[in-house]
């Protein structure tokens, strides 16, 4: 009974000692939220991602005296991948005013698509997330830049074209597209199959139910199509039974190519030598190479304020936190640099910022990331810019890029998503915007 | 027509017109099952002896398999590391025993399952702690290679996966057949009181129990974690397993081997030859339905015992 | 001294079989109930509002559905999330096709629609029991989401394959889609999962929650006095699921605002069964505590160290969290196998001889 009485007590307790989210008062700041997802079944890929973004906003702050003079202040959330708790944490931390915030999953970019015109935060979905939102005219107030998986899958045939030796050459060719069996696996079905009607190029879907640990049945269809590439929409465990599968079935590795999201360190891990040769689509280049390590290091890692271990720098998904950090911080500067800002941007000015962002070579090269990256543009109508993809490819140690930049097919990819947009746009009871009465 | 066509004729003549992938898909399903057999084995052991749903059983496999690697990793030698591994389940059954099941010892049956849905967060949070998040290599020396019997590519490591699960499967009952402890075990699941009241000690036949359980889990932890690495999500095995039991009874352990052969044949060939007609993707619920479809037949599962009136 | 029964003499049956038959019973409710109505929306926080109670509520619905069928009725069903999805799409697919119709009767038909395919899924309880019962349901959840996934009808052929929820009014008020306030999509939540609540209690202390509770007891003996087990049982899979149909499309409209299949996968089925059994099996109470519990306890494990000032690394937390939660969830089964409903009844009882319990 005593320890009834207990338990009663502590949940009297619990009730009372319920903390109370206080008032935010900063206008010296800006704060940044990030999602971020270092426990559970994805946590392989979110731990390196956070590491990237928590240093290269350190790196901002320690070398740059932040963005235009403003520090940035950012703050992590656990969401372990799962929607209910990327909401949670999103209404948790919009009290405290942030300019903009990336959800860094396809199913909580969902959810707060709707928001953001409401609560007027900016949603950056860096190269995931709804393609249709890239018309900005429909969604002003998310961007997907550099890419989306449309324009993304259309690059993939491109390379293989190129590889082939010329698009006349896609003709009667097998590739099989081995998803994710969910809305972010399915992106890419409806631009490859236009593609493999135009090009006369036989398109066989697999799909792939989560979470991906047996793909037996998958990977004997493969044997018996006997396709001459493979491209990969996985996620998590399903990317690393898939590279052991294709290389234990004598796959020829180099055929293969995983999209940007399976194409990390942890996707070979399992397959360890047999993966040599496996491909993956990427939109900025992998290694620690970059004039922007080297600042790292000397601003962040050798204060002993690193997120990380400095071994780990240049992995896939840590330069890809680092770029997202960097195109956040970008937008934000060119929004501070045209109101003139020396305080946190308002929530329009850093949506202006955004979508006025013109990241050109030379700023690039300021930043140290010449090379990491393609110059990109983002305009009114087109909130996906106009970056360009490339081929990565893991030679047994690490990932190098392989191929040039490869230009989307944009004929092909835009109409889709144009008329995709009104699709969306019309469930959310939108209107269009007329981008030329835009500054 | 055509439908009817594609649906009982055309798979047929594709099977017979292509017997070496014939011949293929069926091995992939027996190789498949028994891997799905090596985790069901630990819900048939607990279940069987303390008539408990052992929902952790999923977190069991992922922890023994941390554990593993972590150890490996820190410079252990294979046989010194999974000395330990085995020396570290069994002191997690003994915990367990101690500080879970004595204390809910004659509750009811969703009760014991609910408690092991608590070890189950807890484990998870416990052994991501310790061993980090990383996906782990686990290299355990049998190369990922296939060769071809006859245009039929057997891959080494599925096979050396199948050997193990039919020996830990012989040694399971020669364990419960031939020896002291099997038989006080097999005493125990028929009978908890009329076990204690011949001298048994409850107690001590559960830890034994749970500590199986973990060996086993550490076999299903080693193959599955060869395959996709050591992971988190190798704790959503469990899943995988809960046909296999319905289909073979929850007390039975060769019908957790056959229930797992019947599922993975069935899971491989309807996803190959039927799966296209509705898109693929049908594994998952087709091996339930497979189960669900037989068990309307034989509601006590495959060499289930025939009351199971439990709850 | 306060909480005291003696003196209410009932003077017909019907007084003694109410839903509340202690007075203070009965101003202890009414007060709750007007307090849940009056207090969050005008005192509480959006973030309280969107994140912490909404889901509370929607979440309590779904296990008083299951808690009819697992509590009440004795079949364990793991099957909840695959009955929500049910009603999620069949409301989305409802209010697209005729926008005219009002939200709340969408919700309803919706859970009719869910309903019918738990009739269906129910069938097996015919025949099993018990944990091959659970597992077979599963099959129900793996297949359902699997169908919603696939069939590209369900969410009217939308490229990205989620639905989302279309703005909806209920006299002129905005409660669906984005432009709704966090209050009136509270508001609606609550009055469904009141007037579904005493429902509930309605249901189960008349001849059908006897009939259910006569089948959990002893099947057998319930056959020989005259309970129909077929009927019986597939009734209970049939409101079991009504009300999770309910709760899966307000998951959707009232909650996330667009959802795709993996909304409810297997995690949410489990994640209402811990609700049932930690809340307590067959009590209606019980199943709102137990959502409470799974809901507040881990929001409230992730905000505690902010508000001690602690600074510890999210990753760490989550671990801890996770290994708490788990403690505790023994914790209380060891103190308390029958859920949190037999404590409040505990104190109820203690309240009763106090001041003056010897």
């Amino acid at each position: 009974m005593k320890v009834r009485g207990f338990l009663i007590g502590l949940l009297a307790m619990t009730v009372a000692a319920w903390p109370v989210a206080g008032a935010w008062a900063q206008d010296k700041t800006i704060f940044i939220p990030l999602f971020v997802y270092r426990t559970g079944p994805y946590a392989p890929s979110g731990i390196p991602n956070a590491n990237g973004f928590q240093d290269y906003f350190n790196l901002v702050n320690e070398r740059d005296g932040g963005v235009n003079g403003v520090k940035l202040v950012i703050e992590e959330c656990e969401t372990q991948y799962k929607t209910d708790l990327g909401v949670e944490c999103y209404e948790r931390l919009k009290g405290k005013k942030p300019p903009l915030v990336n959800p860094y999953s396809t199913g909580i970019t969902y959810q707060l698509i709707p928001k953001a015109p409401v609560d007027k935060i900016v949603v950056h979905s860096m190269g995931y997330g709804m393609t249709a939102s890239a018309d900005g005219r429909w969604f002003p107030w998310v961007f997907n830049f550099p890419m989306t998986y449309w324009s993304q899958a259309s690059a993939f045939v491109k390379y293989v074209a190129s590889q082939e030796g010329g698009m006349d050459k896609l003709k009667g060719k097998k590739i099989v597209h081995i998803f994710h069996n969910s809305p972010y696996g399915k992106e890419a079905n409806p631009t490859l199959e236009t593609l493999a009607k135009q090009h006369g190029f036989e398109l066989t879907l697999l799909a792939v139910d989560h979470p991906g640990q047996e793909q037996g049945a998958t990977w004997l269809q493969v044997r018996r199509i006997n396709p001459d590439w493979i491209y990969l929409s996985g996620w998590g465990v399903m990317n690393q039974v898939a590279v052991k599968e294709a290389a234990s079935k004598g796959f020829k590795m180099d055929h293969m190519v995983g999209n940007w999201w399976s194409g990390s360190e942890s996707d070979v891990v399992a397959a360890a030598d047999g993966a040599r040769g496996f491909k993956s689509m990427t939109f900025h280049a992998p290694g620690a190479g970059f004039k922007v390590h080297q600042d790292l290091v000397k601003h962040v890692y050798d204060k002993g304020k690193g997120a990380t271990k400095k071994d780990l720098l240049g992995e896939v998904y840590h330069n890809r936190g680092m770029i997202n950090a960097m195109l956040n911080v970008e937008a934000l500067r060119t929004a501070m640099l045209k109101f003139k800002l020396k305080t946190p941007p308002a929530s329009e000015q850093a949506r202006w910022g955004f979508e006025n962002l013109n990241l050109t070579e030379q700023r690039l090269e300021q930043i140290g990331m010449k090379g990491m990256m393609r110059p990109l543009k983002v305009t009114c109508e087109n909130h996906e810019s106009n970056g360009m993809a490339a081929v990565q490819q893991w030679d047994g140690k690490q990932w190098k890029i392989v191929s040039d930049w490869i230009e989307p097919i944009r004929d092909v990819v835009r109409p889709k998503l144009e008329a995709a947009a009104v699709e969306e746009a019309k469930k959310l009871g939108y209107t269009v915007r007329d981008c030329s009465k835009e500054k | 027509m055509s439908l009817l066509y594609a649906v009982f004729v055309a798979p047929f003549v594709d099977m017979a017109t292509a017997p070496a992938f014939f011949v293929e898909v069926l091995l992939g399903g027996v190789f498949a099952g028994l891997m799905y057999s090596l985790v069901a084995l630990g819900f048939v052991l607990i279940f069987k002896a303390s008539g408990v749903f052992n929902f952790a059983q999923g977190v069991m496999v992922l922890f023994a398999a941390l554990t593993l690697v972590g150890l490996m990793e820190r410079g252990a030698p294979v046989p010194v590391a999974l000395v330990l591994t085995v020396a570290v389940m069994v002191a997690l059954a003994f915990a367990i025993e101690r500080l879970v099941l004595r204390p809910l010892v004659n509750q009811e049956h969703i009760i014991l399952f609910m408690a092991t849905i608590g070890l189950n967060f807890f484990l998870e949070g416990f052994g991501e702690m310790l061993w980090g998040a990383n996906v782990k290599r686990l290299d355990i020396g049998v190369p990922d290679e296939s060769f071809q019997v006859a245009g039929v590519l057997v891959n080494k490591l599925e096979l050396s996966a199948a050997i193990t699960a039919a020996l830990l499967v012989a040694v399971l009952a020669v364990f419960f057949q031939r020896t002291r402890i099997g038989r006080a075990l097999r005493a125990v699941a028929d009978d908890h009181e009329a076990a204690l009241s011949i001298g048994i000690p409850l107690k001590t036949i559960w830890v034994i129990v749970w500590a199986v359980a973990g060996i086993v889990a550490i076999a299903a932890g080693v193959m599955w974690g060869a395959k996709s690495g050591v992971q988190f999500s190798l704790s959503l095995l469990a899943l995988k397993a809960l046909p296999v039991l319905i289909l073979g009874g929850f007390e039975s352990v060769p019908g957790a081997i056959l229930g797992g052969l019947i599922i993975g044949v069935g899971e491989k060939l309807g996803e190959v030859y039927w799966g296209p007609l509705v898109g693929g993707a049908i594994e998952n619920w087709f091996a339930y339905v497979l189960a669900l479809a037989f068990l309307l037949f034989r509601p006590q599962g495959l060499f289930g015992e025939k009351i199971i009136e439990r709850v | 001294m306060i909480y005291r029964e003696a003196g209410q003499f009932k003077t017909t049956y019907a007084a003694d079989q109410a839903i509340f038959p202690i007075a203070q019973d009965r101003v202890v409710v009414a007060l709750a109930i007007a307090a849940a109505f009056l207090v969050p929306p005008l005192a509480g926080s959006e973030y309280w509002l969107q994140a912490v109670l909404i889901p509370l509520l929607i979440y309590s619905l779904a296990a008083i559905g299951l808690n009819l069928l697992t509590g009440y009725a004795g079949q364990l069903s793991l099957g909840t999330g695959g009955f929500m999805a049910v009603g999620a799409y069949a409301a989305f697919k409802i209010t697209t096709a005729f926008p005219q119709v009002n939200i709340i009767v969408v919700f309803l038909v919706s859970g009719l629609f869910a309903a019918g395919v738990g009739l269906l899924f129910g069938i097996p309880s015919l025949r099993i029991k018990g944990f091959y019962l659970a597992v077979a349901t599963l099959a129900a959840q793996f297949f359902l989401v699997w169908l919603f996934n696939k069939v590209a009808w369900f969410s009217n052929y939308a490229s990205s394959g989620t639905i989302t929820a279309p703005p909806r009014t209920v006299f002129g008020v905005m409660v669906t889609g984005p432009e709704a306030t966090a209050p009136a999509r509270y508001v609606v939540a609550l009055t469904l999962v009141v007037l579904f609540a005493l429902a509930a209690k309605n249901l189960v202390r008349g001849r059908i929650g006897r009939s259910w509770m006569a089948i959990r007891d002893r099947d057998i003996a319930a056959e020989i006095i005259g309970v129909r087990p077929l009927r019986t049982k597939l009734l209970a899979f049939g409101i079991s699921s009504f009300y999770c149909g309910v709760a899966g499309a307000e998951l959707v409209f009232l909650y996330l605002g667009s959802a795709e299949t993996l909304a409810f996968d297997i995690t949410i089925s489990f994640l209402i069964l811990f609700m049932v059994i930690i809340g307590g099996l067959g009590s209606i109470l019980g199943s709102f505590l137990g959502a409470a519990f799974i809901v507040l306890v881990p929001i409230f494990l992730t905000n505690a160290p902010h508000a001690l000032g602690l600074s510890v690394p999210v990753a760490l937390q989550k671990q801890v969290e996770l290994m708490i939660f788990g403690g505790l969830i023994l914790f209380f089964l060891i103190v308390e196998p029958h859920g949190l409903a037999r404590l409040w009844q505990i104190a109820k009882e203690k309240l009763r001889l106090w001041p003056f319990p010897h």
